[in-house]
């Protein structure tokens, strides 16, 4: 077993392709570091914190990207984020599946509007994957998270795969806690932070599948085939679970309306027992 | 931050078809380690790009003795540090060369 | 500008836009209108309202433009909101979008009050073409913020900020860049009008951003990830 969350962003896209198989687009020799950095006093990385390539999955040609969340925070720049928008694209005309193991606090402040618009630039292209039936998931595990843009940008995506150590949202806890109070989010509170965002609570809204700390395990889960976008029908969904779950106070709550047993111990079973205790009883 | 640069004398040059490595992340109090061939009549070629600015004479010790421990030649070493310490760059530096050369010093 | 001085100056032959507190929507003759004010923050339950009246707008009126009036402060900070999912909801909105430029509805984004992140994400910068008011605000985060975020001092970042269009807050950043096409100055119904009757195209704004020299790197960047010939 070799845990996601320990390995770097080029170990993971090592463990997860087949052997030998990682051929990186502009790689670190290529130098196309962030020139945004310097001047802000921060030393640029060789890969400007992403690597992206082709490969091969079960002898299937995928073309691949993976955020070093080390790296600040995984954080999008312009350099950064135009990697990713190049290879959806390139995606699109070869209509190969893109597999996007994300790790990203979100926007880059050192250099915020590209970040942004980067952001807004890899949305567009993962819509366009959507429509011409290309399908792009995301693998979501490491320490950081992935939050802000990188959050939505997520939830664009055919198939979303989690670890119960990864985390998904959009504001950060401590943006919260900082910007309304401790009241409304305590950021220090691991076990608060980790029902509102971690892996598990994703799994049970249905927006993610879960898997094991193991990188076979994040590579068993994957399925290479569009998932169909109906969105009158998501539309319906998520105007039932706004309405259903909207107002309650915490995710125990929604646990337990779920019918979830003992929902106090959802965040201590394994994954197997996990799946058993959700089966049926998610949003 | 500061750029630094230095060349010693190699030993055996590495097989100039080796690929160029990059090994470790360059996150806080660590850093990456870019290795390339180049033809550089059997020196190495060391450039580094650290945060923590005035630590030229520490650099200069730790790759004197990490370039007498790995007698190679003909390759470029690039550096990208953010304040890690002598012993993880001494660490890093001895993985990235067995990266580079396929192990064994 | 405020909402109720723009919408006269948008619509001069009137509109039956309703407003229900921070939201908005309706038509103005063969436009369809949807947006915020008050520099609302963009939760799970307004982002499905704007969804629904998108999907309504393809129902009921194929083919129609649609112009977006964004006022907002950014995503909403709640807890409740992210617990059930805040970024899917707002992914929804994008989805919606994107589902009415599929199907022939040309989208237009304005920005009038403020656009910060996350609410400029999911509205107007995934319109086909986002426009201005000279006044307005575009942001992700004000200097002093980002300061004690990143730990650089301020003096130093506003510095900077007269030569980069990278960071700093303003919209003559985001023109530059790419991410806005233009300013609406003066008769702003005609700006809709001439709008309206571009074609958008793909997204350029990456072209737009190296044109107009605010943008140096992100198209050469991803043409040498696409393997575009040189």
């Amino acid at each position: 077993m070799t845990s996601w969350l320990e390995s770097t962003a080029r170990e993971r896209v090592a463990g997860l392709l087949d052997a030998g198989s990682f051929t990186e687009f502009v790689p670190p020799e290529a130098r196309l570091t962030s020139p945004h950095l310097a001047q802000l006093n921060q030393p640029a990385a060789f890969d400007d914190g992403v690597a992206v390539g082709r490969g091969m999955l079960n002898d299937e040609p995928v073309l691949i990207a993976a955020q070093e969340g080390a790296f600040m925070g995984g954080a999008v720049g312009e350099v950064h984020g135009a990697k990713i928008t190049g290879l959806l694209e390139r995606a699109l005309a070869e209509r190969i599946p893109v597999l996007l193991l994300l790790e990203s606090g979100g926007v880059r402040l050192h250099e915020a509007n590209a970040g942004l618009i980067a952001v807004s630039e890899i949305m567009r292209a993962i819509l366009a994957l959507r429509g011409a039936g290309v399908p792009v998931i995301v693998l979501n595990g490491g320490r950081v998270g992935v939050f802000g843009g990188m959050g939505i940008a997520t939830c664009l995506c055919d198939l979303l795969i989690m670890s119960e150590d990864a985390r998904l949202g959009l504001s950060g806890p401590e943006v919260i806690e900082t910007t309304m109070g401790v009241e409304e989010f305590d950021a220090a509170d691991r076990a608060l932070v980790w029902r509102v965002t971690g892996g598990k609570n994703r799994a049970i809204m249905g927006e993610a599948v879960l898997v094991a700390d193991d990188i076979a395990a994040f590579r068993a889960a994957i399925r290479l085939d569009p998932v169909p976008l109906d969105v009158e029908a998501e539309h319906a969904l998520l105007g039932a679970r706004l309405d259903r779950f909207g107002g309650m106070e915490d995710a125990l709550d929604i646990w337990a309306d779920l019918g979830i047993e003992n929902p106090a111990r959802v965040p201590l079973l394994d994954t197997d027992a996990f799946h058993a205790a959700i089966r049926g009883k998610t949003a | 931050m500061e750029r630094l640069e230095y060349e010693f004398d190699g030993g055996a040059p590495v097989a100039p078809r080796n690929r160029p490595t990059l090994t470790g992340v360059l996150g806080s109090g660590n850093l990456e380690v870019l290795v390339e061939p180049a033809d550089l009549g059997g020196r190495v070629r060391v450039e580094v790009q650290t945060a923590a600015v005035g630590f030229g004479a520490i650099w200069q010790a730790v790759l004197s003795d990490v370039f007498a421990r790995w007698q190679v030649g003909d390759i470029r070493v690039s550096i990208n540090d953010a304040g890690a310490t002598p012993a993880v760059v001494a660490l890093r530096l001895d993985q990235a060369l067995s990266d580079h050369t396929g192990g064994g010093a | 500008m405020k909402i109720h001085d723009l919408l006269p100056q948008l619509f001069p032959h009137g509109h039956d836009i309703a407003f229900d507190g921070e939201y908005f929507a309706g038509s103005a003759g063969d436009v369809s209108v949807i947006g915020t004010c008050d520099r609302a923050a963009i939760g799970a339950a307004l982002s499905h309202r704007m969804a629904g009246e998108v999907l309504r707008i393809c129902r009921d009126h194929p083919g129609r433009p649609i112009l977006l009036l964004v006022d907002t402060l950014g995503q909403k900070m709640s807890r409740r909101d992210e617990t059930i999912c805040l970024n899917a909801y707002i992914a929804h909105l994008a989805k919606c979008l994107d589902h009415a430029r599929g199907r022939g509805h040309k989208t237009i984004g304005l920005v009038y009050g403020e656009a910060v992140s996350a609410g400029f994400l999911s509205s107007s910068m995934l319109a086909d073409a986002c426009y201005a008011l000279p006044e307005a605000e575009v942001k992700v985060m004000n200097l002093p913020a980002m300061s004690r975020v990143t730990k650089i001092p301020l003096e130093r970042l506003e510095e900077l900020s007269r030569t980069s269009a990278v960071f700093a807050p303003g919209v003559a950043n985001y023109i530059a860049m790419g991410a806005v096409r233009g300013i609406w100055e003066g008769d702003l119904a005609a700006c809709l009008k001439a709008a309206l009757a571009e074609d958008p195209g793909p997204d350029t704004r990456r072209a737009l951003g190296e044109q107009r020299g605010g943008r140096t790197l992100a198209r050469r960047v991803s043409a040498d990830v696409r393997g575009d010939a040189a």
